[in-house]
């Protein structure tokens, strides 16, 4: 017999996924993630992906192993709240300011916060003096509009071997740096190939030259890429 | 049935919610019969009045006088409604938080001006940090469909679900 699991009351059949998030959206529940990309390494900082597993509380299922037997709901009052909370705390955290940024209309962020219902931030704003690193030739990095998913840092170390980018800082503190925190644009191992901007779920990372709205993101070419990693050529 | 009071109030903002206001064209009609406009920058009325149904704040608290109006407005409004961004999220005009009026002023102009303008609060507010907000309508600007659909619903004595009607930006 197949190990299985129940989602929401339904059986679902175990059959090799890494993590609970995987068979999650193997039986069609769409649950959203920021920081988590199939390809790259498993991260688990956004907690947007979290569920309640019987007899273990919440957990993130995007680094949840599966095990047979376990009983997972994937939306309760109390996950819907904490999901909410998540995402407010983000708004709050930087300066978002939809209506100014490249990205509006194809931002992550912007389009789950809508998703979620979310029309006002209930937490103060905390209003960061943060800077943009204009310092590349084609890129920008606007700290303002990171939400430190990191998605781009495991993009550039995982899928184009060059690990321009890293994460430095705790809590707060956490910025986006490039190299040892040197300027974008002096990087030695940056390849400008971009793929940390188009894995990039907010404004943060954008091409030069787009205005408000312009700028879209085209992730499918790094799925594909990180695919066939290792693939002899 | 006497008809409802509804205020509109344009505070640090760019009077694009207004002009969305304005853009829900015939749909105005339906509202103006079972409504009355008792202040705002569309109509002539000096003083904030008491009694007021329902207020569109539009504009972040960015100035002493937005703060005196702002809790004025609250005072006299039974449903006070944050419309469009720079009144849900202080938006643009919060932009400038984090650098000191007075060198704010100094960069902009070369003698900044005093007499007649209001001094900066130190930072630009969402509304519902300073008064209490009983609905918010975010968008820059929100859409005119989301506008006429939050006024049908208010007066109708209903709570409007914006589920799926608005977004931040």
């Amino acid at each position: 017999m197949q190990p299985t699991l129940t989602i929401d009351g339904k059986t679902v059949v175990i059959e090799g996924e890494r993590n609970l998030l995987e068979l999650i959206r193997k039986a069609n529940i769409d649950l959203p993630t920021f920081c988590y990309h199939s390809e790259l390494s498993v991260y688990g900082a956004c907690r947007l992906c979290i569920v309640q597993i019987e007899g273990r509380g919440i957990q993130g299922a995007c680094s949840t192993p599966p095990e047979p037997g376990l009983k997972v709901q994937t939306t309760t009052p109390e996950i819907r709240e904490i999901r909410r909370i998540a995402v407010e705390l983000l708004f709050s955290e930087r300066n978002h300011v939809c209506s100014v940024c490249v990205s509006n209309n194809h931002c992550e962020l912007q389009t789950l916060a809508a998703k979620l219902g979310i029309t006002n931030i209930r937490y103060p704003y905390s209003y960061p003096k943060l800077k943009a690193d204009l310092s590349h030739r084609r890129y920008v990095m606007d700290q303002n509009r990171c939400i430190l998913c990191s998605r781009c840092v495991r993009t550039c170390a995982e899928v184009e071997g060059a690990h321009v980018w890293d994460i430095a800082g705790r809590g707060v503190q956490s910025r986006l740096i490039a190299e040892l925190c040197q300027p974008w644009g002096t990087s030695r191992n940056c390849t400008d190939c971009g793929k940390c901007v188009q894995s990039c779920p907010t404004g943060a990372l954008a091409e030069k030259g787009y205005a408000v709205e312009e700028m879209t993101k085209r992730s499918e070419p790094i799925t594909r890429l990180a695919a066939h990693r290792g693939a002899s050529l | 049935m006497s008809k409802a009071r509804i205020a509109t109030v344009w505070l640090d903002g760019c009077s694009g919610c207004h002009m969305s206001l304005l853009d829900i064209d015939e749909g105005i009609l339906a509202i103006a019969a079972k409504a009355d406009l008792v202040y705002g920058p569309l109509v002539d009325a000096q003083e904030f009045p008491a009694n007021v149904d329902v207020t569109l704040v539009e504009g972040a608290v960015s100035s002493q006088d937005d703060l005196k109006l702002i809790n004025k407005v609250r005072k006299n409004t039974r449903v006070l409604v944050s419309l469009g961004d720079c009144a849900v999220t202080a938006n643009v005009p919060a932009m400038r938080n984090g650098i000191p009026p007075k060198a704010l002023l100094a960069r902009i102009y070369t003698k900044p001006p005093t007499d007649g303008v209001p001094a900066l609060l130190k930072n630009a507010l969402p509304v519902h940090e300073v008064v209490k907000v009983d609905l918010h309508v975010p968008g820059c600007p929100p859409k005119p469909e989301a506008i006429g659909f939050v006024l049908g619903e208010l007066l109708e004595g209903r709570k409007p679900d914006l589920a799926g009607k608005v977004k931040f930006g």
